[in-house]
């Protein structure tokens, strides 16, 4: 086990390496000079000038990348234009409110999908199954903004639709202390459908394709309770693709928090994106992208750990 | 998939392999009945991206204050924005935008990735490790990250956004691609081919390439939803289409301020959006359904 860790661990340093070149080059797509851009059009010569020598622009490439990668791993993404403040400083404020809802969201989208997916499969092709796999279909289709803003005009604004009557308790507005966790509902609730949806179709799917499987078939035979069979037989073997998903779906959750965040004004590190994106902040704008991105990748790591524990006789390669 | 590529001879009124595989899978496609319906209603909305524009007497950007946020009646039947302007028409001249983000965003996708994907696995070795590893890294950037890093230095416009979910869609080619192609390269007519002296050009584009085709028109029907969904997510963070382009995602954002009085605004962009990404999905899983190998009898 320690020799598979150890090995996953050394896979994602190029990787790692990688995203941090990604995000470093960024900088050289800018069209025209970077320092112009940054500093707005009607900026001077010289403050251009300074700029461009505040951010080491005039070096070579691969000079700044060093500087880049060796402040990086000390902590240090560089400063905000805008602001002055340190970029790690602005994402530590804001990082674990996006954790928190990707969190959150995750739970949600497993839970649910996970149930949706079971039950789909153990009643396959009847009439459960098809409504499920409608409605995952349409999780997937649906774009997490729009959901959001119908979410708010619904449960935030309580116009529900056919002017249906609203019922008070469901008005997800926080009105006092103690009762901020209305606050998160509708953000979790749309980041965490889609998931939800695509959790159940992998689940769905993972579970027939095992529950077809000759191990299953002898279980039965020997008389084994239907329950058993599907939860301690068929559903560990089905999680492993499903732990992959949820893996990529927490990912998701993670970047789809720019379009969350802005939708319920979230202080977070997507509407931070966002805001920076806008005022041209690109140190910022590099320091959360790498930020999320880093996260994302050792949250596949631990996915891929996970498997192990899933299946023994998991090979790295 | 099917793996014969040898042409048989024209017996009579015998059809070649590749077109009885062809009937085979129509038939089966065609019994897909919700595959049916989301293809005829991609066709549909294709049809209203190309005509509809031509058939529409109304300008999608004249704007008419006085009648400004009106809800759907016999004149406007997605009623008016916040400028008077009509919301049918903005939708209709909006589809030939979002086919156009999604269309030519996988063909770039598309082709890039079927190009690493097919040399990374044919070829093998380092040329495989490092191709797939740069796929890994594309891949490290969660959800519209990677797209909305793309155009945030390149700058918010609708080639941009093709250009940045378009490299957004490469990875998810070619992983796809790679691993069809490191099963098709180990099958036997590829190495009598290679034994005629066929070269490598000739084997990957005239022996490989036809046989990986249907997890690539499945991966691009689904990739086409996906792309969509990312355009209009873009858009609604003011980095897509620019004003006043017609974009859905574009106009679900206008609709924000109005939500309370005029949710008309939000309601039938979105709706567009839905049905078309749904539609696609649909057929996506028909077609990969019925290209599916396991379910050939």
């Amino acid at each position: 086990m320690t020799k598979y860790i150890i090995r996953r661990l050394l896979q994602t340093i190029p990787v790692l390496l990688g995203v941090s070149i990604l995000v470093f080059s960024l900088m050289f797509l800018i069209p025209g000079d970077p320092a112009q851009v940054m500093a707005g059009e009607g900026a001077s010569a010289q403050t251009v000038e300074n700029l461009r020598e505040k951010l080491g622009l005039n070096d070579p490439a691969y000079v700044q990348y060093g500087r880049y990668l060796s402040s990086a791993l000390q902590g240090d993404l560089g400063n905000s234009i805008r602001s002055g403040r340190p970029v790690m400083e602005e994402i530590q404020t804001r990082f674990w409110v996006t954790l928190e809802v990707a969190i959150y969201s995750t739970i949600l989208a497993v839970f649910i999908g996970l149930i949706a997916g079971i039950i789909s499969a153990v009643r396959h092709y009847t009439l459960t199954d098809v409504s499920i796999m409608i409605i995952a279909l349409f999780g997937l289709s649906m774009p997490n903004f729009w959901l959001g803003l119908l979410l708010i005009q619904w449960f935030a604004l309580g116009n529900l639709p056919f002017d249906i009557p609203f019922p008070e308790f469901l008005k997800m507005r926080p009105s006092g202390w103690g009762d901020t966790w209305r606050q998160m509902v509708l953000p979790v609730i749309t980041l965490g459908t889609g998931g939800a949806a695509i959790i159940a179709r992998m689940t769905r799917s993972s579970m027939l394709e095992v529950i077809g499987q000759d191990y299953i078939r002898t279980a039965r035979a020997k008389g084994v309770s239907e329950r058993v069979v599907i939860y301690r037989h068929a559903l560990k073997n089905a999680l492993i693709p499903v732990v992959t998903i949820i893996g990529l779906e927490f990912g998701g959750f993670l970047g789809g928090a720019v379009l969350t965040e802005t939708i319920f004004a979230i202080n977070g590190m997507g509407r931070l994106t966002i805001d920076a994106i806008r005022q041209r902040d690109f140190p910022v704008v590099q320091g959360t992208v790498l930020v999320i991105s880093l996260l994302f990748v050792v949250v596949n790591l631990l996915v891929d750990i996970s498997y192990k524990f899933l299946n023994k006789r998991i090979d790295l390669n | 998939m099917s793996t014969q590529t040898e042409k048989s001879p024209v017996i009579g009124k015998k059809s070649s392999p590749r077109s009885e595989a062809f009937k085979t899978f129509m038939k089966r496609l065609l019994k897909n009945k919700a595959a049916v319906i989301g293809g005829l209603v991609i066709l549909f909305i294709i049809l209203v991206g190309i005509i509809g524009p031509f058939l529409s007497k109304t300008d999608p950007n004249a704007q008419d204050i006085l009648n400004k946020l009106q809800p759907p009646s016999k004149d406007h039947w997605f009623g008016t924005d916040n400028f008077g302007r009509d919301i049918f028409t903005r939708i209709v001249f909006g589809t030939k935008l979002t086919l156009k983000v999604g269309f030519l965003s996988v063909l770039i996708g598309g082709v890039v990735g079927i190009v690493l994907g097919i040399v990374s696995g044919y070829y093998g070795g380092i040329i495989d490790t490092l191709i797939m590893r740069v796929m890994d890294v594309l891949l490290a950037f969660p959800g519209i990250l990677l797209a909305l890093a793309i155009v945030s230095v390149l700058g918010g416009s609708l080639t941009n956004v093709i250009i940045a979910v378009g490299i957004f869609s490469v990875p998810a080619f070619a992983r796809i691609v790679r691993g069809s192609t490191l099963q098709v390269k180990k099958l036997e007519y590829i190495d009598a081919v290679r034994a005629l002296g066929a070269s490598d050009g000739r084997i990957i584009f005239k022996h490989i390439l036809p046989n990986i085709m249907s997890p690539i028109i499945v991966q691009a029907t689904m990739r086409i939803a996906t792309a969509i969904l990312t355009a209009s997510g873009l858009a609604f963070l003011g980095l897509g289409a620019q004003p006043p382009e017609p974009e859905w995602g574009a106009m679900l954002s206008d609709g924000r301020a109005y939500m309370h009085n005029a949710s008309h605004m939000v309601m039938f962009p979105g709706m567009m959006i839905v049905i078309v990404v749904l539609a696609f999905n649909i057929f996506g899983d028909g077609l990969r359904d019925a290209l599916d190998p396991k379910m050939k009898q």
